[in-house]
């Protein structure tokens, strides 16, 4: 399937080894709404267009952000701990089906596309999201930290604005409690822990979970769950882009430099510099 | 373009991620500071003391103690009523609160960016800063954040900001801090450190990660880095990691120990001044953005390295 591009998935078999918890939520079932977005597949150089008007992404392999697929597998983990639903959604071209696809495959229960062929900014991705909210009334949505196209690392802090709600983004630990969510989060400096009350918005950091690989049964059962299609008009949003890109172009190349020969040659190298004394 | 700059701190001193904020938004005009805690009297002061600072509001509150974005976006947005533009720090603090704060003003957050080019036209890196896009905003408000290693830092001496009290916007109850574990660390941090060391998966082991990265780190006074895979073995906290998800440095020196160059690595240190690596594969892709290169087994360089240093 259209994973076999990942390289370092050494840590992946890990997911039948799930952690428990101490408490359970007997009586309260979850729902859990995840957004996912179709990105350039990471192991992929990208390449800027030359007429300067963004990145090609003509024939080249599409994936899950990755953040998404995090965020797919933790929900996913919590049906563990009391989670009933997992309603995952995508905003974009029709080719985003397969993103949903995926998602569904690893377990998620239902999909909603989005469609927009025109690029739609994390404001009004973060406009639609709320809207599905007020319908689907969510106990927890889980978003990636950043989609790794536009590395905007925005989506889930604003649509927790648009619906104050508390935030715990770059999780890279979640523990449902009664009522209540604890999230650990990775910041400058090390981590740090929040509570927050449900209903609640997470986004995630790398190190909140190993995503598994969908088996092919559940490829295959995954064709028959339900996927919704709706534009942006249902909702009433206004995605009009409020930024316009004038131009995208390549970084100053760095070119390499040399190779010594040995460590004498390397602190001489580092003395030149006034690195070493 | 009056200018409100989030200023980070840990309660005690300003951080040096706000200078480089500041410099960014004096390209935009007026600059005006907002102090945001609890106990902050001697922050807002070191603040006030920033070259080319008008206004430093500050706001001292329990609910402002954690900077939790929650409580702090909405006196950022009460304030933003006199305010052209918002600008923050691109660190974990300034990336959660800064979009919650557009989202709340119907704004566009522009992330991350490496130049001012005019009032509302921007670049910033995109894909891993395997490209620059300049974008133009069309707001009438902007929501900004800044990438500390494009902007020089403001001198924190020769101003002289007017301080004054914000009321606070209280406690929205919508999330409690419940603790944190920030590692105690003698070494310069990161993104200000001149010398940075940064180990790879190769180091193999967290005990040999510092047996070796740890002396040569001290040797040149440098900062220590890792790569994520480093980090995800657990050879190394999360808060070393360099890269498109982790930090973005762009120190004189930077050491890469051990680690392949994957274009995600290279996002957060591409940019460094001078680029030495030490790789046993001599067609690591690190070599293509070394100015130095030594190939050959980390576990002889190293400590050969360390003690001729
Ligand atoms: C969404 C996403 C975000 C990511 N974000 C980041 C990020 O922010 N930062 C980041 O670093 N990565 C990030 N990555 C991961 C990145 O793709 C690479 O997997 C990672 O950088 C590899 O780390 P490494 O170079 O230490 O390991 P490897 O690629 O395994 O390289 C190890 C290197 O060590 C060399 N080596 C082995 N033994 C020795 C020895 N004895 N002596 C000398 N050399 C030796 C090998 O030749 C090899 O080149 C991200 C990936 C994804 C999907
Ligand atoms: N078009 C989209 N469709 C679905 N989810 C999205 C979309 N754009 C962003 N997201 C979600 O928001 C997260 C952060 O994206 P961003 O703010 O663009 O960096 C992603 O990891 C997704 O979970």
């Amino acid at each position: 399937m259209a994973r076999n591009g990942h390289l370092s998935r050494q840590r992946r078999h890990t997911v039948t080894v799930i952690e428990t918890n101490d408490f359970t939520l007997e009586g309260t079932p979850m729902k859990v709404l995840v957004p996912v977005k179709r990105v350039l597949d990471y192991n992929v150089k990208p390449r800027v267009k030359a007429d300067g008007t963004g990145v090609d992404l003509a024939n080249v392999k599409m994936s899950m952000n990755p953040f998404d697929e995090i965020a797919v597998e933790e929900a996913i983990r919590l049906k563990d701990k009391g989670v009933t639903e997992i309603v995952v959604v995508s905003i974009g071209e029709q080719k985003s089906q397969e993103t949903l696809r995926t998602a569904l495959a690893m377990g998620a229960d239902r999909a909603i596309l989005v469609v927009s062929e025109t690029k739609v900014e994390p404001l009004g991705v973060a406009k639609i999201l709320a809207k599905i909210v007020e319908e689907e009334k969510p106990d927890l949505v889980i978003l990636g930290k950043q989609a790794i196209d536009d590395d905007n690392n925005q989506t889930g802090q604003m649509l927790a604005g648009l619906l104050n709600w508390g935030q715990g983004t770059f999780a890279s630990k979640v523990e449902i409690a009664d009522g209540s969510v604890n999230v650990t989060r990775e910041v400058d400096g090390g981590a740090e822990t929040d509570t927050l009350k449900l209903p609640a918005i997470i986004t995630t950091d790398l190190r909140l979970n190993e995503p598994r690989y969908a088996s092919l049964p559940n490829i295959m059962k995954a064709k028959s769950k339900p996927m919704a299609q709706k534009t942006p008009a249902d909702f009433g949003v206004d995605v009009t882009p409020r930024l316009t890109t004038l131009k995208v172009v390549e970084p100053a190349k760095r070119s390499a430099g040399i190779k010594v020969a040995d460590v004498d040659a390397l602190v001489g190298k580092l003395k030149e510099m006034g690195v070493a004394k | 373009m009056k200018t409100l700059v989030w200023v980070e701190h840990d309660g005690q001193a300003v951080k040096d991620a706000t200078l480089s904020a500041v410099t960014a938004a004096s390209q935009l005009g007026e600059v005006h500071l907002l102090v945001v805690g609890q106990g902050v009297d001697g922050v807002a002061g070191e603040a006030a003391k920033i070259a080319g600072v008008g206004k430093v509001h500050v706001a001292d509150d329990a609910a402002f103690a954690h900077a939790l974005a929650e409580n702090v976006a909405p006196l950022i947005v009460e304030l933003m009523a006199s305010h052209d533009a918002f600008v923050a720090p691109s660190t974990t603090h300034g990336k959660n609160i800064a979009p919650r704060v557009a989202a709340l003003l119907d704004v566009m957050q522009i992330s991350d960016i490496l130049s001012v080019e005019s009032e509302d036209t921007f670049t910033r890196p995109i894909y891993a800063g395997n490209a620059i896009a300049t974008v133009q905003s069309t707001d009438a408000k902007k929501v900004i954040t800044v990438r500390g290693t494009a902007f020089a830092k403001a001198a924190t001496e020769g101003g002289s900001g007017e301080i004054e009290a914000v009321a606070s916007t209280g406690d929205k109850g919508l999330s409690t801090f419940a603790g944190s574990e920030i590692a105690k660390n003698e070494r310069p941090e990161l993104t200000s450190a001149k010398i940075i060391v940064s180990g790879g998966r190769a180091l193999a082991s967290s005990d040999q990660f510092h047996a070796m990265i740890d002396p040569l780190a001290d040797k040149l006074g440098a900062g220590v880095g890792a790569s994520r895979a480093a980090v995800d073995a657990g050879y190394a906290p999360n808060d070393y990691q360099v890269g498109q998800t982790g930090k973005i440095v762009a120190p004189e020196v930077y050491v890469a120990v051990g680690i392949s160059g994957a274009i995600q690595h290279l996002a957060g240190m591409k940019d460094s001044k001078v680029i030495i690596a030490i790789n046993k594969d001599e067609d690591a892709p690190i070599f293509q953005v070394a100015d130095i290169g030594l190939v050959g087994d980390l576990f002889k360089i190293v400590p050969e390295l360390t003690a001729k240093l």
